[in-house]
């Protein structure tokens, strides 16, 4: 016991946990967009790990051509947007209600787009130049430092959590998504626009991954292979959260990115499996998530 | 009735001559790749035609398998254990199948596009872990010197002997396949895929059912695991990556979920697409192309090739056949037949 105490490095405990909660607020960023656009269209977007890369790679371009990372952040985020309208539009939008069709769909667009990106980028790995402010260390008792960039991770995905917990609670665009998801066709039938408010969602879903990829190729960075990663770790973050769940997002990150980052500082060979066993006693304890509804 | 016969006959017979006529390259890479992803993909076709289940975890099984007759084969780097080939296979094939029946026991407590999503996070976690792992996936590199065997002097690294060998893992599969399908099983299955509470109302018990079906569709995809090791001489996380994971998909959805056969003239399509895309665009744009046959397929086509083929014959037909499950039937019951 006391062996086991002297070998437990306090350090290095607060530090995977730091790089757990800035991996949690990445997560939480791609996996509350893709649980917005399943929670209200019933659409698994297999190609939200597309729009991520794709606003990684826009805001890397728009950072090298401006010098401004702001409005790489917005470019980024603007890009993955408007290409999510686009699909809704062209593609998802014709065959509403169908949703293997859609999910089917939306893999046949995330290899093409991930093609198309490679064709672009190639397989090296870029990283987006953070503002000089942003590129410094704060001192942590314990730790004794930490990058800011990555806490200012953290900051960013509970900004963006406060905000979208207020789009959906406190403004009319949010009142329509709430009503859509309870009851799409009563919606409807009181004379909502409902395809708008469906390109609405998936502009401001398909934005979340794009801005989380700017944010995502300037803390880690970005290449070939995030797209699948990301894509895999917000089905993760969806399924143990519940689906189109705001809280369940939050949580399912929390609990999905500790448990990688532990995984892998602590036992590195087997990392990954505990990310299933939680996945795994979740759906034997609540198939529908830890803040799902019953469907 | 007997045109289809006919047909069934000719298509056997193109497939016995064929060897004869083909030089190496089609036997083995078109032939040999065909029947081997093929069979991976007549798993998920299996699942989804008669349980109404879209798996994305059959590359992983198909890896389960592929990376057991690897380890007991082909040891590297102090990894492995060499056994007989008897042995290797049995533990290989019985593997792949109990892991498909741990799936399955997940699986069942999700349907629809649940389904789908929960095998892909599943399949992802395997790829992680033998990416990670060196004690018995031998991480990154995975196993690169998997010969195909000799067996009572007959080396099935040469490709007509090779093609025999996945004719007869495939042909045994879609037998197995179609054989279910008739028995008691397989019926309540379908009884399961149509309308599961009102099988469960007849005393059935859904999930061991559904479980089993994973069972079933993990030996065959641990079958054309092996095949496909084989055929590669290597097996590594590439092996089993999102790529190849959604190739089965794509084979599967091209030559359409609707019937086994699909399976295989999916697999087909999408290996001489894959082979000869340099004839039509660049090499390195492959997956580009087959992205948008996919997409025109789903967006076209539900029903994939064999459905295509069904919709021409119909407009031919003194009257109008029936037709199989159309792809809305695998995102499981309809909710209206389930109010009873």
């Amino acid at each position: 016991m006391i062996d086991l105490l002297a070998g437990f490095n306090g350090r290095l405990f607060l530090t995977v946990t730091l790089n757990g909660l800035t991996l949690a607020a990445l997560y939480f960023i791609v996996a509350s967009g893709f649980s917005l656009i399943f929670g209200l269209m019933r659409v698994v977007n297999m190609a939200h790990g597309s729009l991520y890369l794709l606003g990684g790679y826009v805001g890397y371009e728009v950072s090298v051509l401006s010098g401004s990372w702001l409005l790489a952040l917005v470019a980024g985020a603007g890009a993955a947007a408007l290409a999510g309208a686009l699909l809704q539009k062209g593609i998802f939008g014709w065959m509403q209600g169908q949703d293997l069709r859609q999910t089917l769909a939306a893999i046949g667009v995330s290899i093409v787009l991930a093609d198309l990106m490679l064709a672009q980028w190639g397989g090296t790995a870029y990283q987006l130049d953070l503002p000089a402010i942003f590129r410094s260390f704060v001192p942590l008792p314990v730790v004794n430092r930490y990058p800011m960039p990555r806490l200012m991770l953290i900051g960013l995905a509970v900004l963006i959590g406060i905000g979208l917990w207020a789009m959906l609670n406190r403004t009319r665009l949010g009142l329509l998504i709430r009503a859509g998801v309870d009851d799409r066709r009563m919606l409807e039938a009181l004379g909502v626009d409902v395809p708008k408010v469906f390109l609405g969602v998936f502009a401001i879903g398909a934005g979340l991954a794009g801005l989380a990829g700017v944010i995502g190729g300037s803390v880690l960075s970005i290449s070939p292979g995030e797209d699948a990663r990301y894509l895999l770790s917000s089905l993760i973050v969806v399924i143990v959260g519940g689906m189109g769940s705001l809280s369940g997002a939050a949580i399912g990150a929390l609990l999905v990115a500790l448990a990688e980052t532990y995984g892998l500082a602590y036992t590195p060979t087997y990392g990954v499996v505990y990310t299933f066993v939680i996945m795994v006693a979740v759906l034997a304890v609540r198939p529908q998530g830890l803040m799902g509804r019953p469907a | 009735m007997r045109s289809g016969t006919l047909f069934r006959a000719l298509v056997l017979l193109a497939l016995l001559v064929f060897p004869f006529v083909a030089n190496d390259f089609w036997v083995q890479q078109i032939g040999g790749r065909t029947l081997g992803l093929g069979t991976v993909a007549l798993s998920l076709v299996f699942l989804a035609a008669h349980g109404g289940m879209l798996s994305l975890g059959q590359m992983a099984l198909a890896g389960v398998a592929g990376y057991a007759v690897a380890y007991f084969t082909a040891p590297v780097a102090g990894v492995g254990l060499l056994l007989p080939l008897p042995a290797a296979l049995a533990i290989a094939l019985g593997l792949a199948t109990f892991t498909g029946l741990l799936i399955g026991l997940i699986a069942v407590r999700t349907s629809g596009i649940y389904t789908l999503m929960l095998t892909l996070a599943i399949a992802m976690g395997f790829y992680y872990l033998a990416l990670q792992n060196y004690a018995l996936f031998n991480g990154f590199t995975g196993f690169t010197q998997v010969d195909a065997p000799d067996i009572a002097g007959v080396s099935f690294a040469e490709p007509r002997a090779f093609y025999w060998l996945c004719i007869g893992a495939a042909l045994g599969c879609y037998g197995l396949v179609t054989y279910l399908a008739t028995t008691p099983f397989g019926l309540a299955m379908q009884a399961a895929r149509d309308n599961p509470r009102r099988l469960s109302a007849l005393g059935y018990h859904v999930a061991s059912l559904r479980v089993a079906a994973f069972g079933v569709a993990g030996l065959i995809a641990g079958i054309g695991g092996v095949l496909g090791l084989w055929l590669n001489g290597s097996i590594s996380p590439g092996s089993i990556a999102l790529v190849p994971t959604i190739d089965v998909l794509m084979a599967a959805v091209l030559g359409g979920l609707g019937h086994p056969v699909g399976a295989y003239v999916g697999a087909l399509l999408f290996v001489i697409v894959q082979n000869f895309a340099i004839d039509f665009i660049d090499r390195e744009r492959f997956n580009t192309l087959i992205g948008l046959i996919f997409l025109g397929v789903v967006l076209f086509s539900p029903d994939g090739v064999i459905g295509l083929v069904r919709h021409v014959r119909a407009l031919f037909a003194p009257r109008s056949e029936k037709s199989g499950p159309a792809i809305d039937a695998v995102a499981g019951p309809d909710p209206a037949n389930d109010k009873t």
